[in-house]
């Protein structure tokens, strides 16, 4: 089954005719991914790599029924993008832009609470189902399928594991980017949920970095209601307080944020924190 | 972004924020024309980005122009924390009754505005969180709707505020909300709020920091930033689209992606911290690495002294290694770098890169097939060097 993404999903990508949303397009269709349309305001009735292009998400969902979407909007306009899709009632977005405002996300997100859309990023990889297609940016030829669910706010950091996991012979069920941003649509705790409930998942690598405080909150989710082991990796132990790591949500704010106060919540719920994330495999492997 | 104190007070000021306020000086004898110009009482105070600028002793009052002058001298040019005093601000001293705590700041985790309060202001206020939290008041914000009368008056009764003071804070709330939104503010906060002589609200001291995603629509506030606080590399950096902040140690790093990048910083210090050796950097070269990039971002890491060996580690997801690669012996040739460099392809054409890398036969540049094996040998090359 995996999660999120499965053979019923039916994509759309806004942003279709741009140099990013064009390119990624052509690699998850070559992946095999269902890609049913895209959006440009101004082209619709247009074909971009062989599939239909409509004004808006509304007509792309009148027409070809669309049910999930992947963003290439620029910022400038990224926000008005999501509000759209939730607007035409896409049950799953996918944001890839980098570099949204955070009063613009802050905004999507009440609108977001009030509806029945789940928003993945903005500033993530996007998803990646091995076998069934990807929403995205992840390539696709590093993952395997499997039974390990990899959840994380990183871009390459995630691939790099992912590598690993393939490498190692351990397959993956689905791979989620949450993103790097201070303020995102979906949690380390609501993707541990869903591999928690998700029959074909046995174990979950958990990639994280300095900031916010989602890993704790990640940590006392497991602690409480995961029974499936889960092996994580902590990004910037040396990274010095009060300094932005490139991603706008990467930094230790005063006392919040530290990787040593993440990696010392997660060991204490029992999950397996890696020192190295080539570790990772071994960890699973072994536990 | 951050904002200096004059810039945060005018900005308050255009929200109809009572922020009094002198002028900035530059000289000594500038401020001594200013204190002039305010007669009586006047407080020095260095425009400086960080805090503890008191303690440094970046503040100071002066009772006559000459005294302004004197103390003004003593200040610029002050070394507090890393960074030196080039501007200090003259304004007319106030005598304080009452101290009081007003930000408004994003909460991560509830995705919304945050105004907080405390009556005991002046201080800094994560020495408040830490030591009386209660003493905090939080009073989240719609930002659909905006701060309303009703949680402007539940913060003044929480935080015991005089009732004849409340008409003048509820300006002042509404004023810092304004500009908090409008400004697309990150932090928008008065510290110290006093009661002063006269039993007026005023803003004695201010900081803003603006989302450096929004300054594409403030021109005006981008145009404000201050550019001695940015080394030279940093600025280098920043026009080139490349992430690089410098720290201290001495294997310079270059990657591509922000949480790989930080996990090849993690890496070196895990390999390298009981020999006294780290990451001399963070630098994200983003996606697509290109040669005339790869030579820019070399050349920045290399500019940094401490620098006694690179470490190269490239993810190639969409992008190819073979083309990385390539890039590095074009920028390689064209820098001509003395410090021995480590480089790691990991994905994409991983093997075809290794083996341009390889046939380049350059002495000082050395192949890694693993993150682990391509810290260790960064490690043993800065340990060598040392």
């Amino acid at each position: 089954m995996a999660i999120l993404l499965t053979k019923d999903t039916r994509i759309i990508v806004q942003g279709i005719t741009g140099r990013e949303g064009g390119f990624h397009t052509q690699q998850m269709i070559a992946y095999g991914s269902n890609v049913v349309g895209g959006v440009t305001p101004g082209k619709g009735g247009e074909w971009a790599h062989g599939v239909p292009v409509y004004d808006t998400v509304r007509e792309a969902v009148k027409q070809a029924d669309a049910n999930a979407s992947v963003i290439f909007v620029p910022p400038p306009l990224a926000a008005e993008a999501i509000l759209e899709a939730i607007d035409a009632k896409i049950g799953l977005i996918i944001c890839i832009t980098e570099g949204i405002p955070i009063r613009d996300m802050m905004r999507v997100n009440v609108k977001l609470r009030q509806s029945s859309s789940r928003l993945i990023g903005p500033n993530c990889p996007g998803l990646l189902t091995p076998g069934i297609g990807k929403m995205g940016i992840m390539p696709g030829y590093i993952a395997k399928p499997g039974r390990v669910g990899v959840v994380s706010k990183s871009g390459t950091l995630t691939y790099e594991v992912v590598n690993a996991l393939t490498e190692a012979g351990m397959g993956q069920s689905t791979c989620v980017g949450i993103g790097g941003d201070p303020v995102i649509g979906t949690s380390f705790v609501d993707v541990l949920e869903m591999f928690e409930n998700d029959p074909e998942t046995e174990m979950v690598a958990l990639l994280g970095e300095i900031g916010g405080r989602a890993e704790i909150d990640a940590a006392e989710y497991i602690a409480k209601h995961m029974t499936k082991p889960v092996a994580a990796f902590i990004a910037g132990r040396s990274a010095p307080p009060n300094t932005r790591m490139g991603h706008a949500g990467a930094i230790v704010d005063g006392n919040e944020g530290s990787a040593d106060q993440k990696i010392e919540a997660l060991r204490q719920a029992g999950v397996l924190v890696a020192n190295n994330p080539e570790e990772i495999p071994d960890l699973l492997a072994n536990r | 972004m951050d904002l200096h104190e004059h810039q945060s007070k005018a900005l308050f000021q255009q929200y109809g924020i009572p922020a009094p306020m002198g002028k900035v000086a530059t000289t000594p004898e500038e401020a001594e024309a200013i204190a002039a110009e305010i007669g009586g009482k006047v407080v020095i105070k260095a425009q400086v980005l960080t805090g503890g600028r008191g303690k440094a002793g970046g503040v100071k009052v002066a009772g006559t122009p000459a005294e302004a002058k004197e103390k003004a001298a003593a200040i610029l040019g002050m070394p507090i924390k890393h960074l030196t005093v080039h501007k200090v601000l003259v304004d007319p001293a106030s005598t304080i009754v009452k101290e009081i705590y007003l930000g408004i700041t994003n909460d991560r985790k509830a995705g919304k505005p945050v105004l907080i309060a405390s009556s005991e202001g002046g201080m800094d206020i994560e020495q408040v969180a830490h030591e009386k939290p209660e003493a905090l008041i939080r009073e989240y914000i719609d930002p659909v709707y905006g701060l309303q009368g009703f949680q402007i008056t539940s913060v003044a009764n929480a935080m015991n505020l005089p009732k004849e003071h409340w008409k003048a804070f509820g300006v002042i709330a509404r004023g810092l909300y304004a500009c908090y939104s409008a400004s697309d503010a990150t932090l928008a906060e008065i510290n110290p709020l006093i009661i002063n002589g006269d039993n007026q609200l005023v803003a004695l001291d201010g900081k803003v920091s603006i989302d450096d995603n929004a300054l594409f629509r403030h021109p005006d506030l981008a145009e404000q930033r201050d550019l001695t606080v940015e080394a030279p590399a940093e600025a280098e950096a920043r026009l080139a689209d490349i992430s690089y902040v410098k720290l201290g140690g001495q294997i310079g790093c270059m990657v591509n992606g922000a949480g790989l990048a930080m996990t090849t910083m993690d890496m070196t210090q895990l390999y390298g911290k009981d020999k006294g050796i780290g990451p001399a950097n963070f630098l994200d070269i983003g996606g697509g690495a290109k040669a005339d990039k790869v030579a820019k971002a070399l050349n920045i890491i290399l500019s940094d002294p401490n620098v006694k060996s690179v470490l190269i580690n490239i993810f190639g997801g969409i992008t190819r290694c073979d083309e990385v690669a390539r890039g590095m012996i074009e920028a390689y040739n064209e820098v001509k770098p003395i410090v021995p460099i480590v480089i790691r392809l990991q994905g994409t054409n991983a093997k075809e890169g290794r083996e341009i890398i390889q046939a380049a036969n350059i002495p000082t540049l050395t192949a890694a097939a693993t993150l682990t094996e391509a810290a260790q040998k960064a490690v043993a090359a800065a340990e060598g060097a040392l």
